[in-house]
């Protein structure tokens, strides 16, 4: 089953490369953007069927690696 | 004095930090990242460099390495414990001391010389130098130290940051600031003060013919203060 998980800096950490993009993209003429935040998209094929132990897996993966609780917030979007 | 040092894959200072200790009288070993079991060290050094490319977040795969598990359990009987630039963001990842590195302020890889001060002498790294400004040098990407507010308390409370960034007179003010890092912290303890994380690297200050001997001084202090 495929988990996806979004990683994203909290509301209070500085994102400088967010800030970048901003000005680049606002640069090109896309004049109508508030605040760009960058994340990590991480697509998870796990060895288990059921929607809500995968999504465990997930989580605890978050948790203990692919997430920085200090600095970063995840977000578990969907199984499939 | 038995010093290890722990090269990962894509550490890139080990070797400076084995000519450094063994200068001033370490007799030093390295230490594979997939090995389980650290040899008798009084010193655990881990190193700067790029571990596992920085994939992730900088130092976060190599918190997880087989060796890593010996460290903590050597860092949390009291052993030394010293993390050097990618070696300190391996410690913030591996929980040892407080807070994260984030990418630099201004998106640059900073590469040159700055002064940092010592706020605190009472611990195994510092106790007997006679002075307080030292000159090291830095080069990292992520080097932004970060943390959140009730932590800042703590480390403040228990006297954690081991040094700040200032300027050749000890003044530690936002210019003297190279990569936006909170308060101009360049190094913190945890907190019993035997695991140290800094982003300086004062092997690279250990020859005149290394623009500097500030590193010297240190190592020198180090070796007869664990003596």
């Amino acid at each position: 089953m495929k988990v996806s998980a979004v990683i994203t800096l909290k509301k209070d950490v500085l994102d400088p490369q967010g800030k970048v993009i901003q000005q680049a993209l606002d640069g090109m003429g896309f004049k109508d953007i508030n605040e760009i935040r960058q994340g990590k998209y991480f697509e998870i094929d796990v060895k288990e069927n059921d929607p809500k132990k995968a999504h465990k897996i997930v989580e605890d993966m978050c948790k203990k690696l692919l997430a920085n609780l200090v600095i970063e917030d995840y977000k578990i979007i969907g199984t499939n | 004095m038995k010093s290890s040092v722990i090269t990962f894959p894509g550490s890139n200072c080990d070797r400076d930090m084995d000519v450094a200790l063994k200068k001033f009288g370490f007799n030093n070993k390295m230490v594979w990242h997939n090995d389980n079991e650290l040899p008798k060290s009084d010193l655990v050094v881990l190193p700067g460099g790029f571990s596992y490319g920085d994939y992730l977040r900088c130092g976060s795969m190599a918190s997880k390495s087989k060796i890593m598990q010996s460290v903590i359990n050597f860092a949390k009987s009291g052993g030394l414990v010293m993390g050097i630039c990618n070696g300190f963001q391996i410690l913030v990842e591996s929980g040892l001391v407080p807070g994260v590195l984030l990418r630099n302020k201004y998106l640059e890889f900073i590469c040159k010389n700055v002064f940092v001060k010592i706020e605190n002498k009472d611990n195994p790294y510092f106790k007997n130098l006679d002075k307080d400004i030292f000159e090291f040098h830095i080069a990292h990407n992520e080097g932004n130290y970060f943390c959140t507010g009730d932590q800042l308390k703590e480390i403040e409370d228990n006297n954690q940051v081991a040094i700040y960034y200032c300027n050749n007179n000890g003044k530690t003010e936002e210019k003297f600031n190279p990569n936006g890092s909170l308060k101009n912290i360049a190094g913190i303890f945890n907190k019993e003060k035997n695991v140290l994380g800094m982003m300086p690297h004062p092997e690279r200050m250990i020859d005149k013919s290394l623009s500097g001997e500030d590193g010297s001084l240190f190592f020198k202090n180090l070796i007869n203060n664990i003596r």
